[in-house]
């Protein structure tokens, strides 16, 4: 369990950053809070032949909360996103959700954004993404910075749009509408394992308390996170045939930790559990 | 003082090392040797055609690359069989390398040595074995049937096969008790894998000292005295010049008291070979791959009973699944088949196992070592019994427990050690007053009401074990003490972090009647103490606490009688407190031990103040005796040893109360109680803390932990990931309440408590599922997933 050889960068500057990335190409890969990179490293499941460390870059560690939504630099780590008490103002799905990522000591070390980036189909941040809607930013040597949506960003089991050379600086995550309410369900075999299933949801009502918007963002039943609108089949207080419509959707398969059965079963518990917090969430709101 | 003797819960004196990273493990020494790391077999069954090294020669830093074709006649030559018997008439054992064959997923077959551990891998990585993949045996049922063969020269894949049989007080056979019984069930019952699983995994380091042609081993064991013994036989060196030490050891719980590993072989003689410090530390995967897993084993339970629930004939056949060999021979299945009966006097009973081979890791002894099993298929029994006649379940357990008035109770086995199997003492009726009276049992049926009408699903599960404790053949220990009033107490089975520094100083406190700031212990060090078998089978505090109990007893008697001398007192006369000889009444006369001590030892060389008092000018001497009194020797020390008759039995009872969601299956344990009887404490916050881990790992065994390998032999979970240890947050809990029945057998009293907090757990959350769910849980470990699909089966 330990790495095979590699060259190890550690730029100082954004620039010297992406030049390192572009040149190493297919055969570089960015480490950011390592928590994932490492230990596939160690297993020798990944042997890329230089490491770009992000961790002494200025600049990406900011976390901006406004009315829009939160904008997380790739720096930030876990904790400090969780902890924020103007990010929970501004979307409470955020410490919702990475409440229940790993454990204390790793959310310590590890990025909201390169949770992103290494689009772990059972990991929760990227349904949150996918959920709200927001974006993630990537920079490249000698071109522009871009968004790219979340529907387009997960693109399978750990695999997502930035491409060899990218570096994602920053992700976006929206703020939900007024009288909008969120809630996080999963269950892991153990606290702080990646969930056998979970899922996301948002509900918004309306003046007389009527669903206007609902929907959830299942995990570890899919390739990536799976959305699902249930706004048509919600009814405050009784999501039971919204949690059917979930059910239909996910494509969960047999693992050593639990059949595909039981994941269609629990994300249909799940999600009616989610939705019916999300929404009392919502109409105190 | 009388706060810091035998009895009272003092402070884990290692634990401020222990906890503020000062420990020594093995990975912490000779951070300049070389590093050895293993070509491990990806497959679970192949030939091995070809071994093509040449790849690995342009790694720089690259030292050497052993096969089993380099090794010399005696290291390359089958590891041994640990504990032959009869009954295991097909014991089979590896090569330290794979020789042509391998047999299960990690078995070694290359030893590269490097300037670093990077490198070795990095050149491990370059080496390409050519394998003939053969199909491999997987399952032991699929083994049973032995169509494919593990062994091509061990039919049906059967290594040993093993009956036992205790008619009834009639003279009825089991078969025929159960025949003209009242009732009569069957069923099987399945235990799955789980394995020891230390935090540490194995480690070996070996230096060479050319000069004077000696070897110092350190080794991640069990059992440092053995792990000498081996090394010296399998590298052809004297005794006396080889040295093994166990340093601090990040937990064993079994499976490091399995020797000689192949790399406490391999390292050694590459050391001697290259002239230089190597050594070796298994990495994760390593350890779940081509150490030691337990538990697997299928139960056909056959029993007869009267209306009372009373068992009147039981028949219970076993397929153990042994892995690829058998270097620890057959003593698992050997304890699940006699400690089956628990506190339970049972008609007549008889007890089969086949132990049987497949291409995956070894079974070795795991906490417990087979007690979990016996304790499923005992109390399973009791459960299905309760169940068939409508009575409550402790009622039924009642019924059958064996009296305080009938020990010694001969339950007519031959336990593990080769001795009869007769418990000593116990109260186990009270032990199920005082477990009915900890969880509530009488009052469960109004809680569970109340949780009900909130929706929510509760039930209440109990566990009963016996447990042989304290298994010979012997251990001993030696007592100095010094000069300057110190005393320096060594044994030589080793320790895992069970608090051996903490216990064994108490006892020699309490026997000596000093502080226990001046008292030391050593263990798991042949440079202190040669001769020791192990820790394991629950024996330390037992074996070792006794012999060094003996040992002060005799360092005591030659302080009072060197003391007495020099007080002109009658020794009768004399005690020790503090650290002080004392005529008893009268005050003034007094002599520290130190002082005893330096008398002891007469000297001719004032090297110091103290010392001067010893030498040949400075008393007035007896003239007419030796400066050595016959039959004296010199120093105060004292050396005795400990081998009992036959083994101790601890006993206990736990209870729990889970909790099911409804509708994800979940599975929670709301509350957790254990009774536990292992004799006079020496320290019960230590005995607590051993029942607390025990109790974590059966939870681990009962709710998270399995081994699962596919049908080609790879193990699919083997890591840390997947294979479900579970943290601290998935842990109850766990309440205690202690019974004291002293054992006859041994001069403390004193029963072992190491594994005994594993034991029933699975057995107890199995009892509490099937109460909650009304489900029967005839296998265990069980997840949520599968609750959900027994749930659709009802
Ligand atoms: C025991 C354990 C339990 C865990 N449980 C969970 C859990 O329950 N839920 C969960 O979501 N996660 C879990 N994780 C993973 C954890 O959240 C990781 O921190 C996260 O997945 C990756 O973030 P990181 O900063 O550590 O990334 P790294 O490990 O540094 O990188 C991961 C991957 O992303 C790439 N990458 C990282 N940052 C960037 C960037 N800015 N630009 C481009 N590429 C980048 C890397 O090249 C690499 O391929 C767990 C981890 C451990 C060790």
């Amino acid at each position: 369990m330990k790495p095979p050889p590699f060259d190890y960068h550690a730029p100082r500057d954004l620039g010297s950053a992406l030049s390192a990335l572009a040149e190493a190409g297919t055969d570089g890969k960015v480490l950011a809070g390592g928590q994932s990179l490492i230990p596939m490293l160690n297993m020798r499941l990944a042997a890329p032949g230089h490491l770009i460390d992000i961790n002494r870059l200025a600049g990406l560690d900011t976390v901006t909360a406004g009315p829009d939504g939160v904008r997380v630099g790739a720096l930030a780590r876990h904790s400090r996103v969780e902890r924020s008490a103007e990010v929970a103002a501004a979307q409470p799905l955020l410490r919702q959700a990475l409440r229940q990522v790993a454990h204390p000591v790793i959310r310590n070390r590890g990025t909201v954004v390169g949770s992103l980036v290494h689009a772990d189909p059972a990991a929760e941040l990227p349904a949150v993404l996918a959920l709200l809607g927001g974006s993630v930013r990537l920079a490249r040597a000698g071109e522009r910075e871009r968004d790219v949506a979340a529907g387009e960003f997960f693109t399978g089991p750990l695999e997502s749009a930035a491409e060899p050379g990218d570096l994602a600086v920053s992700a976006f995550f929206p703020a939900s509408p007024p009288r909008s309410g969120t809630a996080f369900r999963e269950l892991a075999r153990r606290h702080g394992d990646y969930a056998l299933a979970g899922v996301a949801a948002v509900v918004s009502l309306g003046e007389a308390g009527e669903v206007v918007r609902a929907r959830v963002a299942c995990i570890g039943v899919g390739a990536v996170p799976i959305v699902v609108d249930v706004t048509s089949a919600g009814r405050p207080g009784d999501w039971a045939a919204a949690a059917r419509a979930v059910q239909d959707r996910v494509e969960p398969e047999d693992d050593i930790h639990a059949t595909a059965g039981y994941r269609r079963h629990l994300v249909g518990v799940l999600a009616e559990r989610a939705l019916g917090e999300a929404a009392r969430e919502a109409a105190d709101a | 003082m009388t706060t810091r003797m035998f009895g009272e819960p003092v402070l884990r004196r290692e634990d401020p090392r222990l906890l503020t990273g000062q420990g020594r493990y093995l990975d912490d020494l000779g951070p300049r040797a070389l590093a050895a790391a293993f070509v491990r077999s990806p497959h679970a069954s192949a030939r091995i055609r070809d071994i093509d090294v040449s790849g690995a020669l342009d790694v720089e830093g690259l030292v050497a690359v052993y096969t089993w074709e380099d090794l010399p006649e005696q290291v390359g030559a089958p590891l041994p069989l640990l504990i032959p018997h009869p009954a295991l008439t097909h014991g089979r054992t590896a090569y330290p390398l794979a020789r042509d064959l391998v047999r299960h997923v990690g078995e070694p077959v290359v030893m590269v040595v490097a300037r670093d551990r990077y490198l070795a891998e990095d050149a491990c990585a370059l080496i390409r074995v050519d394998y003939e993949v053969l199909k491999p045996v997987v399952g032991v049922e699929e083994a049973a049937h032995g169509g494919l063969l593990v062994h091509a020269d061990v039919p049906g894949n059967a290594g040993a096969h093993l009956v036992q049989e205790v008619p009834s007080a009639a003279g009825l056979g089991a078969g025929e008790a159960i025949g003209r019984a009242p009732h009569e069930l069957s069923f099987r019952l399945d235990i799955e894998r789980s394995a020891s699983m230390p935090l540490e995994g194995r480690g070996v380091y070996a230096r060479w000292d050319a000069d004077d042609r000696s070897l110092r081993v350190y080794s991640s064991t069990q059992t440092s005295t053995s792990v000498r013994m081996a090394i010296a036989a399998r590298l052809g060196l004297p005794l006396p010049s080889v040295e093994v030490i166990a340093p601090d050891v990040g937990g064993g719980f079994g499976v490091k008291i399995v020797h000689p590993w192949p790399e406490e072989v391999l390292v050694p003689w590459a050391a001697i070979l290259l002239g230089q410090e190597v050594k070796w530390t298994e990495d994760r995967r390593e350890h779940f791959i081509s150490a030691a897993h337990e538990r697997g084993q299928v139960h056909f339970v056959r029993v007869g009973f009267d209306d009372e629930g009373r068992v009147l004939g039981l028949d219970v056949t076993i397929l153990h699944d042994h892995g690829a060999y058998t270097p620890y021979g057959i003593i698992v299945p050997i304890i699940t088949a006699t400690q089956l009966l628990g506190p339970y006097r049972i008609g007549a009973y008889r007890v089969e196992f086949t132990s049987i081979y497949t291409n995956t890791v070894q079974v070795t002894p795991y906490r417990g070592a087979g007690r979990p099993q016996a304790v499923f298929c005992m109390e399973r029994t009791m459960d299905h019994i309760a169940a068939h006649l409508g009575l409550d379940r402790t009622a039924v357990r009642a019924a059958n427990l064996i009296q305080p008035d009938e020990f010694p109770y001969d339950q007519g086995l031959i336990f593990q050690d080769g001795r009869p199997l007769i418990y000593d003492s116990g109260d186990y009726p009270e032990s199920l007053r005082m477990i009915k009276e900890l969880i509530g049992w009488d009052g469960f049926p109004a809680v569970r009401a109340a949780a009900e009408a909130q929706g929510r699903r509760l039930g209440i599960g109990i566990g009963c074990y016996v447990e042989g404790t304290g298994v010979g053949p012997y251990e001993g220990g030696h007592v100095q003490v010094t000069s300057d009033g110190r005393v320096h107490v060594s044994t030589g089975l080793t320790s895992q972090g069970q608090g051996h520094e903490t216990a064994f100083a108490q006892i020699a406190a309490a026997e000596l009647g000093v502080p226990l700031e001046r008292i030391s212990v050593v263990t798991g060090d042949t440079r202190r103490f040669g001769y020791a078998v192990g820790t394991f089978a629950s024996r330390a505090a037992v074996m070792s606490g006794n012999a060094i109990a003996l040992a002060c007893r005799k360092v005591r008697a030659k302080a009072l009688r060197i003391a007495a001398d020099a007080l002109e007192a009658d020794p009768g006369d004399l005690e020790i407190s503090e650290g002080v000889v004392r005529v008893a009444g009268s005050p003034g006369a007094s002599i520290p031990l130190a002082t005893v001590a330096t008398l002891a030892n007469p000297l001719r060389y004032a090297f110091d103040e103290q010392a001067a008092r010893a030498t040949q000018f400075a008393a007035t001497p007896a003239m007419d005796r030796p400066p050595v009194a016959e039959g004296e020797e010199p120093g105060l020390e004292g050396r005795d040893y400990y081998s009992p008759i036959r083994s101790t039995f601890a006993s206990g009872m736990h209870a729990a109360i889970v909790e099911t969601d409804p509708e994800t299956a979940e599975i929670k344990i709301l509350r957790y109680a254990v009774v536990h009887d292992c004799g006079k404490l020496i320290n019960p916050m230590i005995v607590e803390g051993q029942i607390h881990g025990g109790v974590a790992q059966g939870v681990g065994g009962a709710l998270y932990e399995r081994m699962v390998y596919d049908s080609h032999g790879q193990l699919l979970n083997a890591s840390f990931m997947d294979f479900l240890m579970p943290y601290a947050t998935e842990i109850p809990h766990v309440e205690t309440a202690h019974l004291e029945t002293p054992s006859p057998l041994n001069p403390l009293g004193i029963k072992g408590a190491g594994e005994a907090g594993v034991i029933p757990v699975s057995a107890v959350i199995a009892s509490a599922i099937e109460d909650a769910e009304g489900i029967v849980i005839d296998r265990m470990p069980i997840s949520p997933s599968d609750l959900f699909h027994l749930r659709a089966t009802r």
